[in-house]
């Protein structure tokens, strides 16, 4: 394929995908190198949580290619799944277990090994200042604290990438921040490649991949200042109205 | 190695969720308990229960119901794991479980056995307290019906899990009651037997026999006794066999439906 170079963490073509005969996905393609942050921007309705949804191959009725680190999501669904960390919008952690029971939950979902994950456990929740936790119940975090331990159960298995969709709705400045900056973070110390969905401008760091995604269909692609320079914009906020017509 | 792991992981998980959720422990108990307790003592006098296999004397209703009991347990906590898949689906946490690299199928399977060991759990603790209340059961019956306590498990399982493969939202669950869980316990050996549903009417007593749960309920009853009822069992696993193939047919990322349904929630 690509000779000796190193497969994209994520590497999507062609990909179509229509609900009951109305397209929310036109031929999007775009590929995520190792270790970059790719944010995809979008306005609410314009395909991006059926792009995560086709993603993680909750459903599969779609034309195009997916591969996560090269491998198919159809054809290598267990190779390409094992390389994926999700961070879903809604939150999904059990309310009523502690954080470590539910890691360890995902960690045996993943098959690990119970020592491995015991020590991936503790590694991944010192990183989002969430050690100390270990023991409580879910449901006495705030929103801010089960979002990092969110972000930590998707590190649990080491993914080659990593998946966010508008991870920091419904919480405070701060949290929101803090949370930006740990994922930012992430894929320059780890090589981690990132995906992260948002509305939100703000997010968008200068050194970041930008794919504006309008009504399924791709608008721009490239660094921050590409995409500016292209919408003939002065900042990324300008381009994305110029480019969705929607205010950032 | 790493199958076995992640079943246990989601066993230890569903055994979890059970601990913490005593409501529904005491609701699993009290349902049946009423029953054998209020609805049993009163009919004690209206029902006379003949010597049919494989009662070997005569019998008090009270014990006659408590196979249809324990299947009431099972079906109850079926169709709550169910009702609590679509509810995982709405909030989310079904997506952690599907998005794991082991097959869907065999995700789904080890959700199943998990479901169906919480309801043995609850059917054991019932059973504790009918004892308690002075039902005599055979002694080895207690180990004996553990084979067919798995099995319905299984079966109502697979037809929650069917179910909620096609509930879109959690309103719906409503209508699981009235048009799947009264009508098997209703329309089945559970409270009468089928000879005596004949006599009053034939059309029922056919409904009853051609109901599954009817066959699980009769696997249990003759299990208690120390006896395997072939056809009965058979029945239970053709019935598991199908159900538990169109659920995970359901689950399918390309032919079921949760393509439409994902769809939909964007």
């Amino acid at each position: 394929m690509h000779g000796t170079l190193e497969p994209p963490a994520l590497e999507i073509g062609g990909l179509s995908f229509s609900y009951s005969g109305k397209p929310v996905l036109d031929d999007v393609g775009f590929a995520i190198a190792r270790g970059e942050f790719l944010v995809l921007l979008g306005p609410n309705g314009a395909g991006k949580t059926t792009l995560f949804s086709l993603v993680t191959r909750l459903y599969d009725r779609r034309v195009g290619t997916i591969r996560i680190d090269g491998h198919d999501v159809r054809a290598e669904p267990r190779r390409a799944l094992a390389r994926l960390g999700v961070v879903f919008q809604q939150p999904t952690l059990d309310l009523d277990l502690t954080v470590r029971q539910n890691l360890a939950y995902h960690a045996a979902l993943h098959g690990m090994p119970r020592r491995l994950a015991r020590a991936r456990i503790e590694e991944q929740l010192d990183r989002v200042g969430m050690a100390g936790s270990i023991r409580d119940r879910v449901r006495t975090l705030s929103g801010g604290q089960r979002r990092r331990v969110e972000i930590a159960r998707a590190l649990i298995h080491a993914p080659r990438l990593l998946l966010l969709d508008e991870p920091t709705v419904g919480l405070d400045i701060a949290s929101r921040r803090g949370i930006v900056e740990h994922v930012h973070r992430l894929s320059a110390e780890d090589g981690v490649a990132v995906l992260w969905a948002t509305h939100l401008i703000d997010e968008v760091h200068d050194s970041d991949t930008v794919v504006v995604l309008d009504r399924g269909r791709i608008k721009a692609h490239g660094s921050v200042a590409l995409v500016s320079a292209q919408a003939r914009a002065t900042s990324i906020g300008a381009a994305f109205e110029a480019l969705t017509g929607m205010a950032a | 190695m790493t199958y076995l792991r992640c079943f246990w992981g989601v066993v230890w998980r569903e055994l979890l969720r059970f601990v913490h959720q005593r409501g529904r422990f005491i609701a699993a108990l009290v349902r049946p308990l009423v029953w054998l307790i209020v609805f049993a003592a009163g009919f004690r006098m209206a029902l006379g229960v003949a010597i049919t296999p494989p009662y070997q004397t005569y019998i008090l209703y009270e014990v006659y119901i408590v196979p249809g009991l324990i299947g009431m347990v099972q079906l109850f906590n079926g169709m709550q794991s169910s009702l609590s898949m679509v509810y995982d689906r709405e909030m989310g946490s079904m997506r952690v479980l599907l998005v794991s690299p082991l097959p869907r199928g065999f995700l789904l399977v080890a959700k199943l056995v998990a479901g169906t060991l919480v309801s043995i759990v609850q059917v054991y603790a019932f059973l504790l307290i009918a004892s308690l209340y002075g039902i005599r059961l055979p002694t080895d019956g207690w180990l004996l019906i553990l084979p067919a306590l798995f099995l319905t498990g299984l079966m109502v399982g697979s037809l929650g899990l069917l179910l909620s493969s096609f509930i879109k939202q959690l309103e719906n669950f409503a209508g699981v009651m009235n048009f799947v869980i009264f009508p098997m316990f209703f329309l089945s050996s559970a409270l009468y037997p089928i000879w005596r549903l004949r006599e009053s009417s034939p059309l029922i007593a056919r409904i009853a026999e051609l109901n599954p749960f009817t066959h699980a309920v009769e696997m249990i009853r003759f299990a208690l006794y120390g006896q395997l009822n072939v056809e009965a069992t058979g029945i239970v696993l053709a019935t598991t066999a199908v159900l538990l193939g169109l659920a995970i047919l359901g689950y399918n990322p390309a032919r079921g439906m949760m393509a439409r349904k994902g769809a939909a929630a964007e």
